[in-house]
């Protein structure tokens, strides 16, 4: 707030008494949409007491807790793999071999271009099609198409940042470890990789909260993540003569809003204590990307670039 | 290969359907996030509310909750009768809008100090002081992110195909319904976005390269 407040002056007499009326009139008008809305609701029926009687029931309560595990469960496994493949993906982009660093960048490239939703899909008609050869994945193959799907995606980008912090390392540090006689790997494991975790930690947070949003696209592929529990769920109900997809929604909206505010809130607090400490390369200003490193990766600049 | 051609048609009304879906939904989410971002940072309490109270919604939704949304929701409570193509337009342009958002605000704070005091100090009003000396000026901070926005959004579009809106995942779906290989339809969808998202980042490339400056 106390940046943009150069924008406008401290208000006199009469700008007091103008901003007055626009603030009545704003919270009007805001007001009036919320009021508005509930009215329109109402009319409809869904702030009908037997609509939101339904949360009372312990089968619907089993089937949302069941929707929130299903999509832990996958965001936890995705997310631990997405970072293992981030990691792999980055030093091998860095890597001195010609041939190794440009498979990386291929791959890097090709699937951070492709919707996460068309791979996800790919590998999913891919694993029924092959169900029988595929064993436990046959089994399973909405879960580990799901997966598989975020875990490349994502692991693209993480290697994209991670190599932005692996950049931002102050040259003179990498040279005075190869002066010391460091080999090239003891130089990128023991001194370039944890500053650039480090630094990084915020970007790498807030691509996990894209990574939990992402669950989500198992909707598409039927698979029973707390969106499409909750849709079926809706679709079995019917209170007052039609699906109570409002209520369910609101109720599943709110606990995606909440799971994703609570992993930026960490995303937030762990920037704020690594500008306090300021220790090594600065936290912020790592993540600001420099032009080149703009260049280079383009989800850089906005960490939550918003994919799904 | 057979695939492509047996089926360019087809292919050919997704490429279309994704750059038009892109385009518009890009416009609205630029026009939308202009506005919230000068409510957020506006001298009126409750708009700068209301601001905040947008980004941080959208901004922590998954999109796919949203195109939920705007299909089964809206419609009963607001207005139904709306086409698939104008659902899936008001989803990503709203979607899109928080992100367009956060951008111009982080690109006012990097227009030096002494121009909005400069501006205050001959009198212009905070409208003015925002329209015609700070928002050209952050445009040319502001284009990089926003390029990668527009990446984002052309891939976030790829979901309002398997809401049955006629773009390349839906093409996708139907070719491998019909039982062709997916590797094959897989490599020339992902072809045709590629070529869109590379043709946004050459777009802004330029733009960047007319109008930026060194500060």
């Amino acid at each position: 707030m106390s940046s943009s407040s150069v924008l406008y002056d401290a208000p006199g007499p009469r700008a007091k008494v103008r901003n007055r009326i626009y603030t009545v009139v704003g919270s009007l008008a805001v007001l009036g949409l919320i009021a508005f809305t509930i009215y329109r609701m109402n009319v409809k029926g869904q702030l009908e007491p037997e609509v939101w009687n339904i949360f009372n029931n312990a089968g619907v309560r089993t089937n949302i807790r069941d929707g929130v595990l299903t999509t832990l469960q996958v965001f936890a496994v995705a997310g631990a793999l997405s970072l293992v493949l981030g990691l792999l993906l980055a030093v091998a982009r860095l890597s001195d071999h010609k041939a190794v660093s440009r498979c990386a960048t291929g791959f890097i490239e090709l699937f951070r271009a492709v919707p996460l939703l068309i791979t996800i899909y790919a590998l999913w008609v891919l694993f029924l099609t092959y169900k029988e050869n595929l064993g436990v994945v046959g089994e399973n193959s909405g879960f580990w198409a799901l997966v598989i799907g975020l875990t490349v995606y994502n692991g693209c980008v993480q290697a994209e940042v991670l190599r932005a912090g692996v950049n931002a390392v102050p040259r003179g540090q990498v040279e005075a470890a190869y002066a010391l006689g460091m080999r090239k790997t003891q130089v990128m494991t023991m001194l370039q990789l944890p500053q650039a975790v480090r630094a990084m930690l915020p970007t790498v947070i807030s691509q996990l909260v894209v990574t939990l949003k992402d669950t989500s696209l198992g909707y598409v592929i039927l698979y029973p993540e707390l969106l499409y529990a909750a849709r079926q769920m809706a679709n079995n109900i019917i209170v007052n003569g039609e699906n109570p997809i409002t209520a369910v929604v609101i109720v599943v909206g709110v606990i995606y809003i909440a799971m994703c505010l609570a992993l930026s809130w960490l995303a937030s607090w762990i920037e704020r204590r690594g500008r306090r400490a300021r220790k090594g390369i600065a936290v912020a200003a790592a993540a600001e990307p420099v032009v080149e490193l703009a260049e280079a990766d383009q989800t850089l600049s906005t960490p939550k670039d918003g994919s799904a | 290969m057979n695939v492509l051609l047996d089926y360019l048609p087809e292919f050919r009304e997704g490429f279309i359907g994704t750059v038009l879906l892109t385009l518009a939904s890009g416009l609205l989410a630029m026009v939308l996030g202009v506005i919230i971002a000068g409510f957020r940072v506006s001298p009126v309490p409750p708009l700068r509310l209301f601001g905040t109270a947008w980004v941080t919604l959208f901004r922590n939704t998954p999109l796919t909750l949203l195109f939920l949304i705007v299909w089964f929701v809206l419609p009963v409570i607001f207005f139904p009768g709306l086409n698939p193509w104008m659902k899936a337009l008001i989803t990503l342009g709203c979607y899109t809008s928080a992100f367009v958002c956060e951008a111009v605000r982080s690109g006012i704070t990097t227009v030096p100090l002494g121009q909005a005091e400069a501006a205050r100090s001959i009198g212009m009003t905070f409208s003015q002081t925002l329209r015609l000396i700070i928002l050209p000026q952050a445009t040319r901070t502001v284009l990089p992110p926003l390029s990668s926005i527009f990446i984002a959004l052309t891939k976030n579009s790829a979901i309002a195909g398997a809401f049955s809106v006629a773009e390349l995942f839906s093409v996708q779906k139907l070719l491998s319904d019909k039982g062709y290989t997916i590797g094959w339809i897989f490599l020339w969808v992902a072809l045709g976005y590629l070529v869109i998202t590379f043709s946004i980042s050459g777009l802004f490339r330029l733009l960047e390269r007319r109008m930026g400056v060194a500060r």
